[in-house]
């Protein structure tokens, strides 16, 4: 049995456990992103939490039909900046002050002022980083396997298709209910998402 | 903020300032867009393609000669010599990093002021800025003699237990260049993904898809996923803008630091910093007038983009030619001898020429761009984009050499000419520049395909309202929950 901690970690960046049966989820083709964000409000009304929409863009008000806070990035970032500014501030002070300290022209070893132009670059070096690696880490990619890429219609995801996937480890996930609801939404195609554990590239 | 132009579809007859007409043309679809960006990176090789990379690459086997033939010689094959110690590789590195500037700028801050019409011209000018700053990073490298030991720039323990000197602004330089590098193809990464994941759903063969998918890291264009992605994005617009205009002023400690007459004023690091993105606005309208019409992409860059990017032309211009005159009221005015001689002798001694080559490229011609037929003639920007180039390259020869020739000693004054090897190093380095830029095109979504799309009206999901197009029709409307964007 899986870490259930561990599953609700994975399920905030999208990855879900398939069920014994395979089924991953249903896969629910929408005409447009306003139908898209009428679907993701309804569905989040109905009491889903394992559910996303994918759209070849972000859609404008969705995270608020989905239910999603602040994106967390922006703590991770911070962190990283001030390792940065830490890290530079701890670098010129020890290497010039404290390991190898040469008098010139009777300066001091080491000075805030000339150390400025460091210490910002690191800080906006490890922040940059920080903000990428901590966006990867939360979105849960790099992801090269994903059941959902079993679909052929998916594909057009990055083109000009919009989906709505609800995942079959939500506890409220129900084969029939949930076709009908998704169907009920104007889906314009409804597919069942298998987990084949296999690649077909 | 407001979805962008959700009531005007129809091409627009108004002059383009009072109301803005529609960023991209044509009345494309999601999917049309996809496959006129898509297309030129999975068709066959054209022939033109061919011979342009067939130049630009013989360009940069010259390059690769030039810097064999240095080491093999030390760098003596130059023409700087004592006064003038900083010749053409320093003029060469100033010039491409300034380049560079006008990517961060299009990608970073316009994207923080929400200029919508930067999205059809981000990617390639963010492209541009990474191999600009290639091209940068090489003089520098080369230029210190001992190539050998440029590790000494960075902080590496070593067997005489040295660390580099952090007081010089020359290893701020060192820092500022390669953080400025290491930050912009992070962006331009993250910008790419959703881009690759197009790539990768297009494949048709199995090794296409392998290495798209393997760059596209697993995108499927997750709500969940677009929102750390959009808030990723924004901090790295944030932390790029002030970090270019870091750059361009760390660069331009390398001379101000100094006491050397001309260089020593404060005035560099704005100065610098708006030449940066004069010179760089300008390369990025000689690639895209190119580009655009090569690969028919009129619709998507269209005259309303490369008009904006006069404009910015027009008023970084006249902020540089502001600058250059400030330069002499405060030689006259400072009443220090050295500073008044270093000035006059730019304007009327040996290299009066390069002066007024500088003055009139620089202050001159972008001045046109005030009339509104110019600023939307095709041929007149084309030219002036490289007069401009022409004139920036001049601006740090100006400063470079200038300077150095003619400091307090008279009887160390000399003329510095460049040599065979100078000139062919940078012929060499553009056919670096245009080598990497034309496998960019081959290769790499030239256009930011998932934010073009985004500024259509029809990703407003709120355009459907209305419309009545049959999709929302039926059903309740949603509560519109506008974000704050």
């Amino acid at each position: 049995m899986p870490n259930p901690l561990l599953q609700r970690l994975k399920a905030t960046m999208g990855i879900y456990e398939s069920r014994a049966d395979k089924v991953y989820g249903l896969l629910a083709e929408y005409a447009d992103p306003g139908a898209l964000l009428h679907a993701a409000q309804e569905v989040r009304k109905a009491g889903y939490k394992h559910f996303d929409t994918h759209s070849p863009f972000p859609i404008h008000g969705m995270d608020r039909a989905m239910g999603l806070g602040q994106s967390k990035v922006g703590y991770i970032t911070l962190a990283g900046g001030a390792l940065g500014l830490l890290t530079a501030t701890w670098l010129q002070w020890w290497t010039s002050a404290v390991d190898y300290p040469i008098n010139i022209s009777g300066k001091p070893f080491f000075a805030f002022e000339p150390s400025v132009p460091i210490m910002f670059e690191l800080t906006v070096l490890f922040s940059a980083i920080a903000a990428v690696a901590g966006m990867l880490a939360l979105n849960g990619l790099p992801r090269p396997y994903n059941p959902l890429f079993y679909s052929r219609r998916f594909a057009r995801v990055t083109d000009n298709a919009f989906f709505l996937h609800v995942a079959a480890s939500d506890a409220a996930f129900d084969m029939g209910q949930t076709r009908q609801l998704l169907e009920d939404l104007g889906a314009l195609g409804i597919e069942v998402i298998e987990d084949r554990e296999y690649s077909d590239i | 903020m407001d979805t962008v132009q959700t009531q005007d579809l129809a091409p627009h007859s108004g002059d383009g300032y009072h109301e803005d007409p529609p960023l991209i043309t044509g009345d494309l679809s999601f999917h049309e867009i996809t496959d006129l960006v898509s297309y030129h990176t999975e068709k066959r090789t054209p022939t033109g393609w061919l011979m342009a990379f067939g130049v630009a690459s013989t360009g940069l086997m010259i390059l690769l000669l030039m810097i064999a033939y240095l080491f093999w010689n030390g760098i003596g094959v130059w023409g700087n010599n004592v006064p003038v110690g900083w010749g053409w590789p320093i003029v060469n590195f100033v010039f491409w990093v300034g380049i560079g500037h006008a990517g961060t700028l299009i990608s970073a801050i316009l994207y923080l002021f929400r200029q919508k019409w930067r999205t059809s011209i981000n990617r390639a000018a963010e492209a541009m800025t990474l191999f600009a700053v290639i091209c940068a990073l090489l003089f520098p490298t080369i230029h210190v003699g001992r190539v050998w030991v440029i590790y000494w720039t960075l902080p590496v323990p070593n067997q005489m237990e040295m660390w580099p000197q952090f007081k010089s602004p020359l290893l701020w330089d060192v820092f500022a260049v390669s953080s400025y590098f290491l930050v912009s193809l992070l962006f331009w990464y993250v910008g790419l993904i959703p881009d690759l994941g197009t790539l990768r759903d297009r494949a048709r063969s199995a090794l296409r898809k392998r290495i798209t998918g393997f760059f596209a890291l697993g995108w499927t264009g997750a709500n969940r996923h677009w929102r750390n992605y959009e808030k990723a994005y924004l901090l790295l617009a944030g932390l790029a803008t002030p970090l270019v205009l870091s750059v361009h002023s760390v660069v331009s400690f390398d001379f101000a630091v100094s006491i050397v007459p001309g260089w020593h004023t404060t005035i560099f690091p704005p100065y610098f910093v708006a030449g940066a993105i004069f010179s760089g606005f300008a390369m990025v309208m000689t690639l895209l007038v190119i580009a655009r019409k090569v690969y028919g992409l009129e619709n998507l860059i269209t005259l309303q983009h490369l008009e904006k990017m006069n404009v910015i032309i027009l008023v970084t211009g006249t902020m540089v030619g502001f600058a250059y005159i400030t330069e002499f009221f405060i030689a006259w005015y400072s009443q220090v001898e050295y500073e008044q001689y270093a000035f006059l002798n730019r304007s009327t001694g040996p290299y009066a020429w390069a002066y007024w080559i500088m003055m009139s490229c620089n202050l001159l011609f972008p001045q046109f761009f005030w009339i509104k037929k110019l600023r939307r003639s095709i041929p007149f920007m084309f030219v002036t984009s490289i007069i401009v180039n022409i004139g920036m390259w001049f601006e740090r020869f100006v400063i470079t050499v200038t300077s150095l020739h003619r400091d307090y000693l008279p009887s160390s004054w000399g003329y510095f000419s460049p040599t065979w090897v100078d000139v062919l190093t940078l012929v060499g380095s553009f056919g670096l520049f245009f080598t990497l830029f034309l496998l960019f095109l081959r290769f790499v979504p030239m256009v930011a395909i998932a934010e073009v799309k985004n500024v259509l009206p029809q990703a407003d999901p709120h355009y459907y309202d209305d419309h009545g197009d049959g999709h929302a029709a039926h059903l309740p409307q949603p509560e519109a929950p506008r974000t704050q964007g």
